[in-house]
């Protein structure tokens, strides 16, 4: 089975091509054959991992070759799968998760008539993200992660009749061409310094590289992942992505292709630890963005924008601990897996709100919906429960884990990232009981005529798996540290380390302030009347609204600079290259214009040129003395 | 007789010549003004032969007499030809060619 896991890959996309090119003549069965073919997927990957669990630890990493790819010189490059248990826990979340993603948009999109074409797109982005985390190059990487890029492009501008959701699609592409540079660079510098491009050369050759090429090949494999997970200084996109349909929020910018880049740097392990610079830097931009996310999610009333803050978040803390070394690279994609549940369970909750609210996302006109959505209600409070870290629910098994690694280390490094991650998690839990509350809880403030209802069994059933995932995954995977283990042959074995402060006295502080922003969240969203509309606030809350400014200081700070380079290369353009080229055209035009009048068609005056011209000569033969 | 009169003669008649293939619209004219230049040339061949006490002056001289009788053909055909498209034997009426 190891060896049909290009399958994994085969099926999505040919389903994809088949519902893009069949036409109207597949809408009565286009998203049955999506559903089926992403079913197909996880058929596949959970027979492959049954297979991998029989083999022994060391066995477990299997190479499947596909064909030659770019047989040349110095670059010989195969296309080929690396199944390996890293890989492995990818392609089960991205099918599962993907699989049930898909079920519900077959109610979400009902009368949606470009339902076909959403299904096609997503059948596309799941081929494109298994591609991403079987391949056993960078190269064959990148046509994933450029796949993915293109996917998440179509389905947020799957609305583009309306402008500000073209744009914003757009704005995703563009921001993460930015990422997509640092990966081509980075691709550079491998096959400069280290001879190769594919994992297992990278890696072996990695060693012997020194401190400093392993840092630029880090910092660029950093700005990749910053571009695709949103994280800052490349995080502007997230929020706008939300103009997509709900279910794409709930798997591509949530579950699964925002959390590339903490594959991309777990899977480059090797690389980082020989630049501990870079891995720093990875751990710093994490546990800012974390900050950072939690900061935006706590002011925002659009329930989509506030849950893709916390996304931007919870990608922080992943980053974190990818950031910290094989003591963090387990626990980031523990995280990733359990958040991969929680996220896209209430995603798929709020669009199961939007659904019975006619489409409103202001959590100012929400309210008391728990009478009238009783599933939707009970799944989202598990997530909720689940990204709050509330034992024994998932994320706090996985974040509370985040929390003490980052408080391994020496100096001040652990104060700042442990501090950065307790503090976080505080601010979680007023962000999502914030939302939380404002949604299901305290008085209804629907707008007229609004007549919520609970979703079809389509949608909630999904909601229902998610939710339970949310609820046990963590605890099943923690006991025994069974994650861990299962991991090791990527990730290494981790030195048990112990953190600077005592872990009960670290877990207890961490529930303190989880327990503490609920509470507030209680008291300002759940227990007292929330206004209908925004109230006049603070200048830090105005600041969180509008995503701490990020639009205006990339306008500032890149945009309009860019824009006036750009004219000032234009203006030159045309006054220097142009205006020498047009000056010489012009110049031998008018030569030719003056010369022309002597063509007068005259005979006998061309008659009598002809014979000035012999006088000439022959004065100059005269004088010349020849 | 100093044979540099000849020469002197010569060139008065190049002279006429030329002038009245600049001067004159008539087509005629104009070539028998290529006539009177072409043996200006020819008188001044056979004098610088008597000069120069060579024969090379004399032969060159039958040469331009053979190619002045096939160039009258040609002129006086091209001329008809001219007369019978336009009515006119003026040198500055076909002006197709100006630029």
């Amino acid at each position: 089975m190891l060896d049909l896991t290009w399958l994994l890959i085969a099926v999505p996309l040919a389903s994809s091509f088949v519902l893009l090119l069949a036409g109207k003549r597949a809408n009565p069965w286009g998203h049955w054959l999506g559903v089926a073919a992403s079913g197909t997927a996880f058929l596949v990957g959970l027979l492959a991992f049954i297979q991998m669990l029989g083999l022994d630890e060391h066995d477990r990493s299997h190479a499947v070759h596909l064909f030659s790819w770019i047989p040349g010189g110095e670059l010989n490059l195969d296309a080929g799968l690396l199944v390996d248990p890293l890989s492995m826990t990818f392609v089960l979340l991205v099918t599962f998760v993907g699989t049930l993603i898909h079920i519900y948009s077959v109610a979400y999109m009902e009368h949606d008539p470009d339902r076909r074409r959403f299904f096609a797109y997503l059948n596309l982005f799941v081929a494109a993200m298994l591609l991403l985390v079987l391949a056993d190059s960078y190269l064959l990487l990148f046509v994933g992660w450029e796949g993915v890029g293109l996917a998440s492009y179509l389905l947020i501008g799957f609305w583009n009749h309306k402008p500000e959701y073209a744009t914003a699609a757009n704005k995703a592409f563009v921001v993460n061409r930015v990422g997509d540079i640092g990966l081509i660079l980075a691709m550079g510098l491998m096959f400069a310094y280290l001879g190769g491009l594919d994992f297992q050369t990278v890696f072996a050759a990695a060693p012997e590289a020194t401190t400093a090429q392993l840092t630029a090949i880090g910092l660029m494999l950093l700005v990749a992942a910053c571009g695709k997970s949103a994280q800052f200084p490349l995080q502007s996109w997230l929020g706008d992505a939300m103009a997509g349909p709900t279910p794409v929020s709930a798997l591509i910018h949530a579950a699964t292709m925002v959390t590339a880049g903490v594959y991309l740097i777990v899977r480059s392990a090797p690389v980082f630890e020989g630049a501990p610079a870079a891995q720093t830097t990875v751990a710093a931009i994490g546990a800012f963005t974390l900050i950072l996310g939690a900061v935006i999610g706590m002011a925002k009333d659009d329930i989509k924008k506030a849950l893709a803050a916390s996304t931007m978040s919870q990608i922080g803390y992943m980053m974190l601990a990818a950031g910290l070394g094989p003591i963090g690279y387990a626990f980031a994609i523990f995280h990733l897996v359990t958040h991969g549940f929680f996220k896209a369970g209430m995603f798929l909750g709020a669009g199961s709100v939007m659904h019975g609210m006619s489409d409103q996302v202001d959590m100012r006109r929400f309210g008391a919906l728990r009478t009238a959505m009783v599933t939707t209600w009970v799944t989202f409070g598990l997530g909720w429960l689940a990204i709050l870290g509330v034992p024994p629910f998932s994320g706090f098994w996985s974040k509370d884990k985040i929390i003490e690694a980052a408080f391994v280390g020496e100096g001040a490094q652990p104060w700042i990232l442990g501090g950065a991650a307790l503090i976080g998690a505080g601010l979680t839990a007023f962000y999502m009981s914030r939302l939380f509350f404002m949604t299901f809880h305290g008085k209804a403030r629907w707008t007229d005529g609004q007549h919520p209802h609970e979703s079809p069994a389509l949608m909630t059933v999904p909601m229902i798996i998610l939710a339970v995932g949310s609820a046990f995954l963590g605890l099943f995977l923690a006991m025994g540290d069974r994650f861990s283990t299962w991991l090791e042959p990527v990730t290494g074995h981790a030195e048990h380390h112990e953190p600077v402060l005592p872990v009960p006295v670290i877990m207890v502080a961490t529930l303190l302030l989880v327990a503490a922003g609920a509470w507030f969240a209680w008291r300002k969203y759940g227990a007292a009347d929330v206004p209908e509309t925004a109230p006049a606030a603070s200048l830090a809350t105005i600041a969180a609204r509008n995503d701490m400014f990020q639009d205006s200081v990339n306008r500032g700070v890149f945009e309009r600079p860019g824009t006036h380079l750009t004219r000032t290369l234009v203006y030159a353009d045309a006054a220097l290259v142009d205006g020498a080229v047009d000056k010489t055209a012009h110049g031998f035009a008018r030569t030719g214009e003056s010369v022309r009048k002597t063509q007068n068609g005259q005979v006998r005056s061309y008659a009598l040129t002809m014979l000035v011209g012999l006088v000439i000569v022959i004065l100059v033969v005269v004088q010349g003395g020849l | 007789m100093d044979p540099i009169n000849f020469v002197i003669l010569a060139s008065i008649l190049f002279a006429i010549g030329s002038a009245a293939v600049l001067l004159r619209r008539n087509a005629i004219i104009a070539f028998m003004g290529v006539e009177l230049m072409l043996n200006a040339a020819n008188l001044a061949l056979v004098a610088f032969s008597r000069i120069h006490g060579e024969i090379d002056g004399q032969i060159m001289a039958f040469f331009v007499l053979v190619v002045a009788a096939a160039e009258v053909v040609v002129g006086l055909a091209i001329i008809i030809a001219v007369f019978r498209a336009r009515q006119t034997i003026s040198l500055d009426e076909p002006a197709e060619l100006k630029g």
